[in-house]
């Protein structure tokens, strides 16, 4: 909200600077978020009159004229289409400065010499209405500076409210607040009732009357809408953000500005017989005064007249019923609308205005009938006409209850730590509005007043209280904090550790969205049905990641097309997986990674191999190993549809599936524009972090014997398979399995492989004899045998 | 006898232009070797009196040690001149790169995720997390956000359904950890939250860091102590200014807004505070008795404060980003400045 500060200034003037002020203000809780000067700088601008004027003997459009500014008669060139005698207007004199530097000087204009400038308003800073001069009424002192007649040294503060500040919403509503902080009077006008000249009135009904409590008419007859507002009404309305429109809008604008309360005026003409305040009924139309056409819903509260529709009742007028240039007389309409009643409307029809943003957030409900009055008297000053009675609806039952609090000094120092002193209960709240009344004991009863919809428990006054004592005077304290719930457990693997052990390997963490395009999540989900935003920002942000590989590999695509030739990259966070209602959603922490490029760093002495499934699968056991249960895990040639499908492998824990890994399917990469040497990793995180409390084994002082085998088996039959078989069939003895070589070659047959494994054997308690060797070699080939199909390569 | 003098110096000139160790052995040999000259020379002793024996003796002897020691410091002399010629001829350029694979690195939002977690939980926090799939009562209702309330709009929320949303912000997690415990409570729950808006300031996902202590007796001094320390541990400044304004958030009463002196212009007013001097932080305040209340908390034993801010922003102001969106976009040559 824009504030005028003189304005501000008429209502409560505080011995502050500017600065000082609005420090104040942002400390109360009304964030400053700017402050400018009203207009640029500038000097040497007086009233002036124009005594006569000619035509210029040399160009069509130029008049020279004769203007006085109370001291000198200056011959004067203006090209103003509205420049005529008798007309007072602002004179940059020789030797005055305007906006942007620019100097007035003596200058010949087509031969004729001009002493200075007649400005329009545009020339000094001010907003232009008409084009041409800026007029100023004929009781304009000639030779007053423009500066102080037009009150320019002035600053625009643009404050920055909270939803719950809506009785700051207005320079009564700023004003208050400043009166109440450094304990000035707080001026409000007179505002005095209007009598009424005439005893035509307009029949209201209110047929909602809980949405609509107070409902305010009356009528206006015989104003002057061709009449222009005057400057300093101009002039308030510009410093506030809005735009001088005709004198009724403009009264309505400025009575809002001021007040706080919105006001509406219709065209009595339009109306077709009564007013009626009720909700609209399903699918009947308004046009807005902007031209937009509303479809209304059951819910939308309306004026109406007996035939249709007139207003959206706080949010907008209609166009129908607008007032115009030619309009006669009016039916000016000032209501206390319910929040409830108002909020969301204005953005379901898509109008959000300075009406609704009030009566959302709440207008005093005391205020309909000064601001009527307000309205009305205005009216007649700056439109002529004459006021009937007014007309009043009222529900009191609806109106808002001002809600009695208990506040006590106990319960203050218990939130705040800190005793305030009594003062700021008896004094400051007051100032407020606030009716206080000690009930002894360090105990107070406090009414709101009906402009602070905010003030509802007793922690709503602490905070009152606390605001108006200062923030900043209250007492810091470190807490110390007892007990140690929630500390990690031991098993339990902290997530950094994940995070660390990629970054030590040589990945990059990245953090990509997690919602992706509804397109790579089918190429990478095809059988899935993903979770998709209602209001999506765009196509490409709208459904919810299945898999965290979406965004590493559209991270791959972006870097890989900066001519980025390896890539490490790794991330963490949710993967959102459906289930048949939104609540069985599966929302699990995964961590994924992505490699592409060489294997290693390119070094000279290094021959570059890129990237094969054993790089990544490294990782991944790295990442297992961790937890330290390594043998639980176990890698299953399985088929995934991102991924390759004799390079990919699911990944188990005890038998359930912890993820997977492999390389990229050709026709994924194809899809997703992607090289298809890219491989991949993605696993649930939770699972990776549950590891275990180490538990020692004694060291055995039984010597270990070593033997090393050679086993031929198919070439389809996982390694896996084989190990499997041999720790089965060796048992405990067996401490240790090292895989040395696979061998192929014709010697063995093409369909064949041959693995070479070192097994260690040791007893804890006895030394195992050479029998006792041979006895196990003999089981082991046995076994692998009947579970792999290996034997003892001749 | 009269031999010894131009004996011993011929082998003391042969011992000093030996130029290897096997010709400096051949040296020795020569005059120290069972058949050496000087050892034929002992040999010879016994042709002499039992008067001149001893005497000849010492003399012979004297010489022999002498040539003995020659040979011996001549030794360690080639051997160290072998050793050096041995490790020059080693010598490789070390001013080539290491082999293998380099660090990595965590994304720049993880690195003062970290910051911020070990700040508090060295002060007895523990760390919390919730779904990013909220449900409207754990993101807004509970948090005394009800239906139509003006706050909704500052939200900008993404709908899955009519009941179902992406978290606009980290304070669902408080709820969830007063429903899921008994006070006291002391949790910070950092992670990411979504709100439908994109443009240079904003993106649609970001992170937050929500903290909550609810115990018997914690007041609004406690609040501003934590902050502050927080605060000024993060940013490394002892005297950094901290003030706290009033503000608004319908899940705390008092509520108040966290600014910090510029930590660019050091709060002379610059571009990146708009002239003002302050940084507008995180939002705070106490938990409000209804949130209280929907976490089954009693609000007349307990009370607690809770504060939330943006990671990016402290991320921006940490490490200079000057734009929000760099963090999302993932690229290489963004990731590798921040280790």
């Amino acid at each position: 909200m824009l504030i005028s500060e003189a304005w501000l200034r008429e209502w409560a003037d505080p011995k502050l600077n500017t600065a000082d002020l609005c420090h104040q203000i942002t400390m109360a809780g009304l964030e400053v978020d700017s402050v400018e000067a009203a207009v640029p700088e500038f000097s040497g601008v007086v009233v002036a009159e124009i005594l006569s004027l000619e035509q210029h003997p040399d160009a069509d459009k130029l008049s020279v004229c004769q203007v006085n500014d109370g001291e000198n008669t200056h011959t004067i060139v203006c090209g103003a289409p509205n420049v005529r005698v008798g007309m007072k207007a602002p004179l940059a004199r020789i030797g005055a400065v305007l906006p942007g530097d620019f100097k007035i000087k003596k200058a010949k204009l087509r031969g004729q010499t001009s002493e200075g400038m007649l400005c329009g308003a545009s020339e000094i800073g001010l907003e232009d209405i008409v084009d041409g001069l800026l007029e100023l009424p004929s009781d304009a002192p000639l030779g007053q500076c423009i500066r102080d007649y037009l009150q320019l040294n002035d600053t625009i503060i643009e404050v920055d409210l909270t939803p719950n500040r809506a009785d700051c919403l207005s320079i009564r509503g700023v004003a208050r607040e400043v009166a109440a902080l450094n304990q000035v009077p707080f001026n409000a006008p007179q505002i005095d009732e209007v009598a009424a000249t005439h005893e035509e009135t307009i029949g209201v009904k209110v047929a909602a009357s809980e949405a609509c409590p107070r409902y305010l008419a009356r009528v206006i007859r015989n104003v002057n809408l061709k009449a222009t507002s005057p400057v300093w009404l101009q002039e308030r309305l510009r410093r506030s953000g809005l735009r001088s429109v005709d004198p009724v809008v403009d009264v309505t604008n400025y009575v809002l500005l001021e007040l706080g309360q919105p006001l509406h005026a219709f065209d009595k003409a339009k109306i077709q017989g009564d007013i009626e305040v009720r909700f609209a009924e399903q699918g009947e139309k308004l046009t807005a005064i902007g031209g937009e056409e509303l479809t209304l819903s059951n819910d939308t509260l309306i004026i109406a007249d007996d035939t249709a529709p007139l207003a959206l009742a706080g949010v907008m007028g209609g166009a129908a019923s607008a007032v115009s240039e030619n309009t006669q007389d009016i039916v000016l309409e000032c209501a206390f609308f319910a929040p409830l009643a108002v909020v969301g409307k204005a953005r379901a029809y898509g109008l959000h205005t300075d009406s609704s943003h009030r009566f959302e957030r709440g207008v005093d409900s005391e205020l309909q009938q000064q601001a009527m009055e307000r309205a009305t008297a205005l009216i007649l000053q700056l439109a002529g006409g004459e006021a009937g009675p007014v007309v009043e609806v009222v529900a009191e039952e609806h109106l808002p209850q001002a809600n009695t609090i208990e506040v006590s000094a106990a319960n203050v120092e218990r939130l705040l730590g800190f005793s305030v002193p009594a003062e700021i209960f008896e004094q400051g709240l007051p100032a407020l509005g606030m009716a206080v009344n000690s009930l002894g004991d360090g105990r107070w009863q406090v009414q709101a007043p009906s402009w602070r919809f905010d003030m509802a428990i007793e922690e709503d006054i602490i905070e009152e209280v606390a605001r108006l004592y200062g923030y900043e005077k209250l007492p810091n304290r470190l807490p110390t904090i007892a007990g140690g719930e929630g500390l990690a457990k031991e098993a339990q693997l902290n997530s950094r550790k994940l995070a660390d052990t990629l970054c030590d390997r040589g990945y990059r963490e990245v953090i990509s969205y997690a919602f992706v395009s509804p397109d790579i999540q089918a190429v990478l989900a095809p059988e899935l049905k993903p979770l998709a935003l209602a209001n999506p920002l765009s196509k490409e942000l709208a459904v919810m990641r299945s898999t965290l590989w979406a965004g590493l590999l559209q991270t791959a695509e972006r870097n890989i097309k900066r001519q980025v030739s390896r890539l490490r990259l790794f991330e963490q966070g949710l993967r959102f997986v459906p289930g048949t209602t939104i609540d069985d959603l599966e929302q699990t922490p995964m961590v994924a990674g992505l490699l592409y490029g060489l294997a290693e760093p390119r070094h000279y002495s290094v021959k570059p191999t890129p990237v094969d499934f054993y790089d990544i699968k490294a990782d991944v056991e790295a990442l297992i190993a961790l937890g330290g249960v390594a043998q639980e895990y176990r890698f299953v040639a399985a088929e995934n549809p991102v991924l390759h499908p004799g390079q990919s492998a699911r990944v188990l824990r005890n038998d359930k599936e912890v993820g997977w890994v492999g390389r990229i399917h050709p026709l994924v990469a194809q899809q997703l524009d992607v090289p298809n040497t890219i491989y991949l990793f993605e696993l649930q995180a939770d699972v990776l972090q549950q590891g275990r409390v180490p538990s020692f084994t004694p060291l055995s002082d039984q010597p270990a014997v070593k033997r090393d085998l050679a086993l031929v088996l198919a070439e389809a039959t996982p390694a896996q398979q084989l190990l499997d078989a041999i720790r089965k069939a060796a048992g405990k003895a067996l401490t240790r399995i090292e895989l040395l070589d696979v061998y192929r070659g014709e010697n063995i047959g093409s369909e064949n492989k041959s693995i070479a494994v070192s097994l260690t054997f040791q007893d804890p308690s006895r030394t195992l004899k050479e029998s006792d060797i041979n006895q196990l070699i003999e089981s082991i080939l046995v076994g692998v045998k009947a579970d792999a199909g290996a034997s003892l390569r001749e | 006898m009269e031999d010894l003098q131009p004996l011993t110096e011929a082998a003391l000139a042969e011992v000093a232009d030996a130029t290897a160790l096997r010709e400096l052995d051949e040296v020795r040999v020569k005059y120290l070797g069972k058949k050496g000259s000087i050892s034929t020379l002992l040999k010879s002793l016994g042709k002499l009196s039992a008067e001149e024996r001893p005497k000849a003796g010492a003399v012979i002897n004297e010489a022999r040690q002498q040539v003995q020691a020659a040979i011996e410091a001549r030794k360690a002399a080639l051997e160290n001149a072998a050793l050096a010629e041995q490790l020059a001829s080693e010598t490789i350029d070390v001013t080539l790169p290491g082999r293998g694979e380099k660090v990595g690195g965590l994304h720049p939002v993880t690195r003062i995720r970290r910051r911020i977690e070990d700040f508090f939980i060295g002060l007895g926090y523990a760390i919390a997390e919730g779904p990013e799939v909220e449900d409207d009562f754990h993101n807004f209702e509970a948090l005394n956000i009800p239906d139509h309330h003006p706050a909704r709009a500052m939200h900008d929320t993404f709908y899955f359904d009519a009941n179902h949303l992406l978290r606009t912000h980290t304070s669902p997690v408080q709820v969830r950890v007063m429903e899921a415990g008994k006070p006291p409570f002391r949790i910070i729950a950092p992670g990411r939250v979504y709100r439908s808006d994109s443009d240079i300031t904003h993106t649609p996902m970001f992170h937050q860091v929500e903290g909550l202590l609810v115990d018997k007796g914690v007041t609004f001094a406690d609040l501003r102590g934590t902050v502050a320390a927080f605060l000024r541990y993060i940013f490394e400044v002892e005297d950094l200014a901290v003030r706290f304004r009033p503000s608004y958030f319908p899940f705390t009463e008092p509520s108040a807004e966290v600014d910090i002196g510029c930590t660019q212009c050091q709060g002379k007013g610059c571009r990146v505070c708009k002239q003002t001097g302050w940084l507008e932080i995180m939002g705070c305040g106490m938990v409000h008795p209804e949130v209280l209340k929907h976490g089954g908390v009693d609000a007349t034993e307990y009370s607690g404060f809770a504060f939330g801010m943006g990671i990016e922003r402290l991320a921006m102001l940490r490490y200079g980003v000057n734009d929000l969106r760099l963090f999302f976009e993932n690229d290489e040559r963004f990731l590798t400045q921040f280790h």
